[in-house]
């Protein structure tokens, strides 16, 4: 026999431009949410994961803006402000202090890479220390450096498949015009250690013509006063102190205002999109008011007949939210590109993170919403009087 | 369902449609008797308040006044009246319709268009009526195909069908060959009087076509809203 159901979405089918268009504003719009909802998430996972994967807790550099410092080394590497050396022995007392590092970043313009060329980020590493703050580090070839002078370099995943490098090729310090031994090549980290290319830290001092530092990782014990530290830290002349609790929360607050932009055009997608099902559903009622009509005096309780239109936009917010949910697992990779263009700080790894219950939720706002704003055209049907409808037709 | 034969019973209907100041007495303390198995005809001039009656005896409209009763129950009298639900709830009861415009949903096929009412409401036993009337009513070869697809006189039969697939007591026919040709109106005319002798269905129809009006056993007249019986 025939059920309500398939009255309803027969009907559906009967003005199927109309909706298409439709499903494809719903189906907009849910993909919108979830993909802003998966980002959300990705997003924080991605920064906790880039910040853990940093190794150390703490960071001392020179004074100095690290947003400026971070400019310079992207205009070439000149300007930095460097550290004395010594200076680590001296932190490396501190009762909280674990583990210590030092590290010389440098950056060279290299014509050859890309278009019109690029920077090639060097870290300048301690062999003896170095390895240990980060012991989650996987060759994919070679190893670490033979001795601490060695001219040597272990290459990240990203930067080594950029220039196609094998352990045991050549590879020429762009501006130094220094040659140096790729000795090992890391495994996909997910972080910005990928696109970095290590260097012995006497090496690569040689190299730079210096014998001063720019960075000190500190990784602290378990348990220890991170602010005690710190404090003590800011004594040191010339120096700043880059906790990544505070830089994490510096860049989930420059991102929340973006965050809250792009939701309220996830609510004003969603709003649009309701007003489109208002528009259907109504305009298919004032159409088929005869029909609902003769359903009436068919036995039909102006339940049934709000029910039946219910059913209407329960079919329509079903299929476009569950289609939207779909488009948005396929175009993830999309999403990710086009977020980390708006984005002032985007973290490696995949930003967004949609997963069966956030597509649950999903589905159960668009619903919701999507029954809510059946109510009106649905009780508007069930008052249709079965008299007046057929009589205005034009008798 | 009323023992004594009576089938509907209307005393002193009125139907005031009111337009501003004015007042138009659509129909005006009409009193007749149905009693089961008739088939009635009503017949008259354009405006003189056929399609008001017939919609007042259907329970499709509460009069202004006057009382109604149908097989046996008071329906309207003494200025109560009906909430839409349970206007609904007699006529799905009682009554079967067909009109003019034969009102099929356009997007169900034949035979769902006539099981549609079960969708609603369903009495006992009538699981096999909807394959019944599609065959009495000469539609098998029909069964799968859209409205767009039959015929006005496929159309018409199909709307009956469905008006009588929950068994009603009355059949309600408000001008059903309006939009037929001749040939077709014949058709209809035939298997009216078919249901009506062989399932002795009460049959209540309005009608321009004087052959088809004779069909019925009585013929009632229709002028400014009054009923004058032949
Ligand atoms: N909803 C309404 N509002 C106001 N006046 C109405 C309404 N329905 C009918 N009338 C008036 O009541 C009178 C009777 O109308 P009705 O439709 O019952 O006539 P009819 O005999 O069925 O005519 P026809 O043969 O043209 O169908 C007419 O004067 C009509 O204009
Ligand atoms: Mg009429």
């Amino acid at each position: 026999m025939i059920t309500k159901f398939q009255v309803a979405y027969r009907n559906l089918l009967r003005k199927k431009m109309r909706t298409l268009l439709t499903l494809v504003g719903i189906m907009l719009s849910s993909w919108v949410l979830v993909s802003l909802l998966g980002f959300n998430r990705g997003y924080e996972r991605s920064l906790n994961h880039d910040i853990e994967n940093m190794g150390y807790q703490l960071m001392v550099m020179a004074k100095g803006c690290p947003y400026e410092a971070a400019t310079m080394m992207l205009q070439g590497g000149t300007g930095l402000r460097y550290i004395d050396q010594t200076m680590v022995d001296s932190i490396a007392k501190e009762p909280e202090v674990d583990k210590i590092t030092p590290i010389l970043m440098q950056a060279f313009f290299d014509p050859n890479k890309g278009d019109g060329g690029g920077i090639a980020g060097y870290y300048g590493v301690d062999p003896a220390t170095f390895p240990g703050m980060k012991p989650f580090f996987r060759f994919r070839q070679g190893g670490w450096f033979r001795d601490e002078t060695a001219a040597e370099a272990v290459m990240g995943y990203e930067a080594a498949e950029l220039e196609q490098r094998e352990v045991g090729d050549m590879i020429i310090v762009p501006e130094k015009n220094v040659t140096l031994k790729v000795v090992g090549i890391l495994e996909r980290t997910g972080t910005q250690d990928d696109g970095t290319i290590f260097v012995p830290l006497k090496t690569l001092q040689k190299i730079a013509a210096t014998d001063k530092i720019t960075t000190i990782g500190i990784k602290l014990k378990k348990d220890a006063d991170s602010a005690k530290l710190e404090a003590e830290l800011y004594k040191l002349p010339d120096v700043q102190v880059v906790s990544f609790t505070q830089v994490k929360q510096t860049i989930m607050k420059l991102i929340s205002t973006a965050r809250v932009m792009v939701f309220s055009v996830a609510v004003i997608a969603i709003l649009i999109a309701m007003v489109g099902v208002v528009n259907t559903i109504l305009m298919s009622v004032l159409e088929q008011q005869q029909e609902i009509g003769i359903l009436k005096t068919m036995g039909a309780m102006p339940g049934d007949i709000f029910r039946l239109v219910w059913t209407e936009t329960l079919i329509f917010c079903g299929c476009g939210g569950v289609a939207g949910i779909g488009l948005a697992f396929v175009l993830a990779r999309m999403t990710d590109i086009l977020m980390r263009r708006i984005l002032p700080y985007a973290p490696g790894g995949g930003l967004v993170a949609i997963d069966l219950r956030l597509a649950l939720l999903t589905l159960t706002v668009i619903v919701t919403v999507g029954l809510a704003s059946g109510i009106y055209p649905a009780w508007k049907a069930g008052r249709v009087r079965p008299l007046e409808s057929i009589r205005s037709d034009g008798r | 369902m009323s023992g004594n034969g009576i089938s509907l019973e209307a005393r002193e209907l009125t139907r005031v449609y009111r337009m501003g100041s004015e007042e138009i007495r659509a129909v005006d303390g009409v009193s007749l008797t149905i009693g089961r198995g008739e088939f009635v005809s009503f017949v008259g001039p354009s405006g003189s308040g056929k399609t008001t009656l017939v919609n007042l005896l259907g329970c499709l409209d509460n009069p202004t006044s006057g009382e109604l009763h149908l097989a046996g129950r008071s329906i309207f009298g003494s200025g109560h009246i009906l909430s839409e639900k349970d206007l609904t709830r007699v006529r799905r009861e009682l009554f079967g319709y067909i009109f003019q415009n034969f009102y099929l949903i356009p997007t169900l096929t034949v035979r769902e268009n006539v099981a549609l009412p079960l969708a609603f409401y369903r009495k006992p036993e009538t699981e096999e009526e909807v394959d019944r009337l599609i065959g009495m009513l000469g539609l098998e070869q029909r069964r799968n195909h859209l409205p767009r697809q039959i015929s006005g006189g496929e159309m018409q039969r199909v709307a009956i069908a469905r008006a009588l697939v929950n068994r009603p007591e009355i059949l309600l026919a408000d001008e059903p060959t309006g939009n037929l040709d001749t040939k077709r109106t014949e058709e209809i005319g035939e298997v009216l009087q078919e249901l009506n002798r062989s399932r002795g269905l009460t049959i209540v129809m309005v009608t321009h076509n004087p052959g088809l009006a004779r069909l019925g056993e009585r013929i009632v007249e229709m002028r400014d809203g009054r009923a004058f019986e032949a």
